[in-house]
């Protein structure tokens, strides 16, 4: 028996950015693909799998996009150790796909002279051959074949045609034993990358013909949207819509799946007999993954903008817009999405930080995306404002409680902003790494890859929540359950929990800023998410349903609490360190407990700081 | 307007008769690329030959054409550049390092 029916030949996908490598790794595996990380590193480990006309089975590996194999970030040190086959638990390929997009050789001809001295078998798809063949580029195909040395097929991905073809040369090249020959490949000096600039140069001139009707699109449309103040407006009026989207069609959905777990809840705790299963179930579990679920819309609507915007080649212009606003913060230009995304959820945000290459700024963005004002928050800052900041004009056509609203949010923005530049300093040393960005050929998205992608986010997104945020979930109900109060309790059983002993324990730490113990009890299951606070105070004050009736709590508050004490807790939840959920997902992201520990301490140390000048304020204000 | 670095100015008595940097240049210019040379190393978080090896990579190279087509709102800071028959984004500071003869109009 041969040797391929034991196992797959293994085939990897190498190439610039955007050249369809995903789209390529789609139409070639369809839905027999697994997503997971590689060990140690937060890049996206992408394989699938299929079998050939002639009966092989191949197994592909989607690698993250590539200038050289000379790596300057973690994704690209992916790609670079799984072609050499350096990485821990993965074989050197078998055959290497350097896919390149037909219409822009000029880069991918130098990087396929440095896979060539790699060594591996290798077949070049000449992708996006429709653009190509729609502005009338020639390429002499037998030409470039018989220089490179490998076999070319033309590819039009997103409609998968030349799938076959592809698929037939691998299977050609690994039936004929081409074996791979020595690898040479070192990390080119200056001098030699000059060369291979050289010889590209030449290939291109020898057998591509200039296009007879070059895109004219892309200047076009980049003479608006790079424009430094049409560029910016554009690009605010396209925040505006999101955000809107973001709010109003996630807001139906997400009713109906509170709705639903709700309904489920009551369904499971009339079927259950009263007591401790009954309260795990209803109240721990469905509720807890009912909490989790009901940002799904909120994050698919984000992430259907974020996809189509990549899709185009609108992020790099964003990038591009975006850079010395935020550049003086020490944060990347690409760091503007998952900050955006953050207004939403952290989650999304954290996990859009991948977009970003260098990991400094990826870690510096990661760290200060929960201080964006997350849409958690809405309900406790609602909650506090209806209570304790009074409905009255300030001006024309301003509220004060609509100022007060606007100023959480933008201390949110500006802390963040001031962070990343105190992170850039401290972990940094005030090093900026070089910022080069390819600005990609506009494109239509193609439906179905937006739609794939899309159902990909839902599900880590759902797997994570599965993974790390529901056991969470359960640990602080179990916390706010156990022990179960006395037969002649008094006050709320919560009182008598884990969380109520803890609440009373560490009250004294929190009495400096104003914080009564029932608001530190409010804390603990607040941690599972960031609005189960409001439920939480409902139950410490004994306000049944606090959620749909937060008119009552809030008055409870109001005779309960001093003002001052009202805007220290206001003060808090703009840093709020306490939720679960995004530590989860750090910790994921970042795969390390050090960075998670940093961001829990700084976020918690700023949360006490501006509280305690709040309230201190506010008590020599008078307002105590 | 982003002034001329004082070094362009003294270079332009050496070897580079009438380059500028492309750090210096304006919206609109145009011309080719005469020389990547990494000669300065301050905060870039990467070595000199680093830099210069990655803008090669990119496609900064010597004979390569470009034209300048729009640059950030903040200090006419980061630069959007056609390098060839690509389009390339990149901050002034990490265009230093790049050598250009401005095409006479
Ligand atoms: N017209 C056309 N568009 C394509 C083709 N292949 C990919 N695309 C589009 O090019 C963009 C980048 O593709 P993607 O697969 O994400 O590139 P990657 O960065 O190399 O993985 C997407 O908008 C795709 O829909 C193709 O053959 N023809
Ligand atoms: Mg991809």
């Amino acid at each position: 028996m041969s040797e391929a029916v034991l196992r797959p030949a293994r085939v990897a996908l190498v190439g610039n950015p955007n050249t369809g490598k995903t789209a390529l790794f789609n139409a070639l595996t369809g839905s027999r693909q697994k997503v997971a990380n590689y060990a140690g590193v937060t890049v996206e480990r992408k394989e699938g799998h299929l079998t050939t006309a002639a009966g092989r089975s191949l197994s592909i590996l989607d690698l993250p996009g590539t200038y050289s194999l000379r790596a300057r970030s973690p994704d690209e040190a992916v790609t670079r150790d799984a072609v050499l086959g350096k990485l821990a638990g993965e074989e050197a390929p078998d055959v290497v796909v350097a896919v390149a997009d037909a219409t822009n050789l000029r880069l991918v001809l130098r990087l396929i002279l440095e896979l060539k001295a790699v060594g591996r078998p290798m077949v070049l798809a000449l992708n996006m051959y429709d653009i190509a063949q729609r502005q009338g580029l020639r390429i002499d195909l037998e030409g470039l074949q018989r220089e490179l040395g490998c076999p070319i097929v033309t590819t039009v991905a997103t409609r998968k045609r030349g799938i076959d073809e592809l698929t037939a040369q691998v299977d050609a090249l690994i039936a004929s034993g081409v074996l791979a020959t020595d690898n040479v490949w070192h990390e080119p000096s200056a001098g030699e990358i000059r060369t291979a600039h050289r010889e590209a140069q030449r290939l291109l001139r020898a057998y591509v013909r200039p296009p007879e009707r070059p895109d004219t699109l892309t200047a076009k449309l980049d003479a608006v949207l790079l424009h430094p103040v049409a560029g910016l407006a554009v690009l605010l009026g396209l925040l505006f819509v999101m955000f809107q989207a973001v709010f109003t069609w996630a807001g139906p959905p997400a009713d109906l799946i509170e709705a639903g777990f709700a309904l489920l809840g009551g369904w499971v705790g009339q079927m259950l007999p009263d007591g401790l299963l009954k309260d795990f179930i209803a109240d721990g579990l469905i509720a807890g993954v009912g909490s989790v679920l009901v940002f799904l819309p909120q994050i698919l609507v984000l992430f259907l903008f974020i996809i189509l915007l990549e899709d185009f080649g609108y992020m790099a212009r964003a990038a591009f817009l975006m850079d010395k606003i935020m550049g003086g913060a020490g944060l990347h230009g690409r760091a503007f999405i998952p900050l955006l995304s953050s207004f939403a959820c952290a989650i999304p945000g954290i996990m859009a930080a991948r977009v970003i290459d260098q990991k400094r700024d990826r870690m510096t963005t990661i760290l200060v995306a929960p201080l964006m004002t997350c849409s958690a928050r809405i309900p406790v800052y609602t909650l506090i404002i209806g209570a304790f900041i009074p409905d009255r004009a300030v001006g024309p056509g301003l509220n004060l409680q609509g100022l007060v609203m606007f100023g959480l949010y933008a201390t949110g923005i500006l802390s963040a902003l001031v962070v990343a530049f105190v992170i850039r300093k401290i972990f940094w040393r005030g090093a900026v790494e070089p910022f080069l960005m390819e600005l990609p050929t506009y494109k239509m998205p193609s439906a179905e890859s937006v739609a794939r992608n899309l159902l990909l986010r839902a599900q880590i997104f759902i797997s994570r929540a599965g993974r790390i945020i529901l056991p969470l979930m359960v640990l602080v109900w179990v916390l706010s359950t156990f022990p179960g109060p006395p037969a002649a309790a008094t006050a709320p059983a919560i009182d008598y929990s884990f969380a109520g002993m803890i609440g009373h324990a560490i009250q004294p730490l929190f009495a400096p800023i104003g914080f009564n113990w029932q608001m530190v009890v409010a804390l603990i299951p607040g941690f599972a998410a960031r609005e189960v606070a409001v439920a939480a105070l409902g139950t410490v004050y004994a306000v049944g349903d606090a959620e749909a009736n937060a008119g009552a709590l809030g008055a409870r508050l109001a005779e309960q609490w001093s003002l001052a004490t009202g805007l220290s807790f206001l003060a808090w939840y703009i840093f709020a360190p306490q939720c679960a959920a995004t530590l989860g997902v750090v910790k994921r992201e970042t795969n390390s407990w050090a960075w998670t520990g940093v961001m829990l301490f700084y976020m918690t140390a700023l949360a006490y700081l501006a509280s305690l000048v709040t309230y201190r304020t506010a008590v020599a204000l008078g307002w105590g | 307007m982003h002034d001329m670095h004082p070094e362009a100015r003294a270079e332009t008595q050496g070897d580079h008769v009438g380059c500028i940097r492309l750090s210096t240049a304006q919206p609109g210019a145009r011309g080719e690329i005469v020389e990547v040379r990494a000669d300065h190393a301050d905060g870039h978080g990467v070595d000199v030959h680093e830099l210069e090896r990655r803008l090669l990579e990119f496609g900064f190279v010597e004979g390569a054409r470009f034209e300048l087509l729009h640059q950030g709102l903040i200090f006419a800071d980061p630069i959007a550049i056609r390098l060839d028959d690509m389009r390339v984004a990149l901050r002034r500071r990490d265009a230093e390092d790049i050598w250009v003869r401005l095409d006479v109009r």
